[in-house]
């Protein structure tokens, strides 16, 4: 069995400091590279909770979480963000692109952000990428000028730029309509295939949830049920 | 263009119409700035042009008699000693040729020029006026005073028959170029001259008690014979005259005088009409930068949805705080461009509201690239201060709470 990507060891996370409610009580998960895994489970059981502390957008009250085989918990956060920047990518329920700027200049985000500056080959590793999804015709549209389909696509793509080992995404359908969220649950499994990437995808969507690889459901702060599809 | 740049200007970009009424905002308070100091730059240098323009730079004299007890105090009797202070008499400075050549040859003087200086009358017929004499050589003079400009009729000619008078005198005497009056001093010496220029110097009081005569003139009349009672003189720096004034003194052992010490209530007064003015400067800068700094906080506000997005994508802190930094130092920027053209614009407006018969503006203003320049670094070092605690903000967003929250 290949090395996990991602080791949760012991994980719990509280809020609150005068009446401190602990959401998570110790969780254990192993992802594997590659591995398409949906997060599905009742409205407040943690997902989300669990999805941030993955991305490192927030830290645990307790455990570990070792990404690619390194440690997270004593880093700083500007470390922390490079570790995002390198091993992470994020699609969001609001389909969270920067409104100032073009669908292309989008997905460059994350390369600008780390490089510090445009270099060559950017902008046409940003061309494939829209190509991909379909979306280069619009790759010059401001992103409010695209739809929410195609602005969740954007955001696939923007995660994707950095060669990810895996993309956290927090009910990517879960704002659009059947039709687009079809449409955007398949461009992730295509993407996750091409690429190799690994995918945790919380959803509410039944049929959805179905077609994963893996279906992790959680009540109340823990992993209640973890299920392997087809694959071993 | 660096990451940081690129979304500070799109995010200014984006900000429209509070970009714009913010850059309004800093143009006019640069305008402001601009305009003021063009304004009191060239209203001083004016002042003191004009003040200077009848005045020698440095004045030496002979030191004043000194004041001594009148009574010879004897042992054993109190005597109050009185304190009497002789009359001043014209006195003329020992070895004045060669305290000339020792002045000339003092680093910043640019001239200098042997005068003879007396009160006397000037007559012609009933009329009888109390006149300053000065006594000058046309060549050495024309560096301290240029005259010649001045002259409203005849030429700046002084010599044993010839004497230069002001406007105001030439009508109170009722003379013009070629008639002749008689000059005599309280000693009782007298001559009589034709009148070879008018002058108008722009002072009434100097245009009716000044009359030029050359100076062995001047020195027979006042009983000088071969001495000089003054040497005026030029520096090559204004401001430096105090200083030279000071080394004079110190190496001659002569009175020498500054017009810095002459004009000190001028100069009493232009500094606190600067001090004024830097006041108003400061307090536009801090508005300016209260503003800045209160437009960048709501974007702040606004934007937090993006630096979250940003943070996500592995954005750093440093990078976070770079962003609204940049957008501080460019409001600035292109405020003060803005606000160098408004004041440029209001400066020229006011000079042109009130000019001379000749055309020429009664208020200079100085516009100096020095001082868009200025303007421009202090703007944009403010908009950068401005910026610090706005960037401070954004960069302690935390990720998590924009994207739970949408
Ligand atoms: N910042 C916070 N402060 C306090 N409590 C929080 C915070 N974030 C989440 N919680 C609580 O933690 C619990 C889990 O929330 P979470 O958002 O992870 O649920 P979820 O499984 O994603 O639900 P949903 O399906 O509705 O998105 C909830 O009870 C929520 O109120
Ligand atoms: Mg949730």
């Amino acid at each position: 069995m290949a090395e996990p990507l991602v080791v949760l060891d012991g994980l719990t996370k509280s809020f609150g400091t005068e009446i401190v409610t602990e959401v998570l009580h110790g969780i254990d998960l192993e992802v594997l590279p590659a591995e398409f895994t949906a997060l599905v489970g009742p409205s407040g059981s943690g997902k989300s909770t669990l999805l941030n502390l993955l991305g490192l957008l927030d830290r645990p009250t307790s455990g570990r979480i070792v990404l690619a085989g390194r440690d997270t918990t004593p880093l700083t956060d500007d470390e922390r963000s490079a570790v995002r920047g390198r091993t992470l990518g994020f699609v969001f329920q609001f389909h969270h692109l920067l409104p100032e700027f073009t669908a292309l200049e989008n997905v460059m985000m994350p390369m600008l952000a780390a490089r510090g500056r445009e270099e060559k080959g950017m902008r046409e590793r940003a061309l494939s990428l829209l190509e991909e999804i379909g979306l280069a015709d619009r790759a010059s549209y401001r992103a409010t000028k695209l739809s929410g389909g195609q602005q969740q696509r954007v955001a696939v793509a923007r995660a994707l730029v950095l060669e990810p080992p895996l993309v956290l995404a927090d009910e990517p359908t879960g704002n659009l309509d059947t039709e687009s969220g079809a449409q955007v649950f398949e461009l992730l499994r295509r993407v996750s295939a091409l690429h190799r990437t690994a995918f945790l995808v919380v959803t509410h969507d039944e049929r959805i949830a179905a077609r994963c690889d893996r279906v992790l459901t959680m009540v109340d702060g823990r992993i209640r049920s973890d299920v392997r599809n087809g694959r071993p | 263009m660096p990451f940081e740049v690129l979304v500070a200007l799109r995010f200014l970009r984006e900000g429209r119409i509070q970009t714009l009424l913010i850059l309004s905002g800093i143009g006019v308070g640069v305008g402001v700035i601009v305009f003021l100091s063009a304004l009191i730059g060239g209203l001083q240098d004016s002042l003191i042009e004009r003040t200077l323009g009848t005045q020698a730079h440095v004045v030496v004299r002979a030191p004043e008699d000194v004041v001594r007890p009148v009574s010879e105090s004897s042992p054993g009797l109190a005597v109050a000693p009185r304190l009497e202070r002789p009359a001043q008499r014209l006195r003329s400075i020992v070895g004045w040729a060669q305290t000339l050549d020792l002045v000339r040859s003092l680093p910043g003087v640019r001239a200098a020029a042997p005068t003879v200086a007396g009160a006397a009358f000037a007559l012609r017929g009933l009329a009888n006026r109390s006149v300053a004499l000065r006594g000058v050589e046309p060549a050495s003079f024309r560096n301290i005073i240029d005259m010649a400009p001045r002259l409203t009729a005849g030429e700046f000619r002084v010599d044993a028959t010839n004497a230069v008078l002001g406007v105001e005198l030439a009508s109170d005497l009722g003379v013009s170029v070629g008639d002749k009056f008689r000059l005599e001093t309280p000693a009782g010496r007298s001559d009589v001259f034709l009148v070879a220029g008018i002058f108008d110097v722009g002072n009434k009081d100097l245009n009716e008690r000044w009359v030029f005569v050359s100076l062995r003139s001047a020195q027979t009349l006042l009983d000088l014979s071969g001495g000089i009672s003054t040497i005026e003189l030029k520096v090559e720096k204004i401001f430096d005259a105090e200083r030279a004034a000071g080394e004079i003194a110190a190496r001659t052992g002569l009175q020498a005088d500054s017009w810095m010490k002459l004009n000190r209530q001028l100069l009493v007064g232009l500094r606190s009409q600067s001090a004024s003015s830097w006041m108003i400067q400061f307090f536009v800068v801090v508005a300016v930068a209260l503003g800045i700094a209160s437009v960048l906080v709501v974007s702040v506000v606004q934007k937090s949805r993006e630096i979250g997005i940003l943070k996500a994508m592995g954005t750093r802190t440093i990078q976070v705080v770079r962003i609204f930094l940049v957008q501080g130092a460019v409001l600035g920027l292109a405020g003060s461009i803005l606000g160098s053209g408004i004041g440029a614009a209001l400066s020229y407006f006011f000079a042109s509201l009130a000019t001379n018969p000749d055309g020429s503006p009664t208020f200079p203003v100085n516009l100096s690239p020095v001082l868009f320049l200025g303007a421009a670094a202090v703007a944009t070092l403010t908009g950068l201060l401005a910026a610090v605690a706005p960037a401070e903000r954004a960069a302690s967003l935390d990720p998590a709470d924009v994207i739970r929250y949408g």
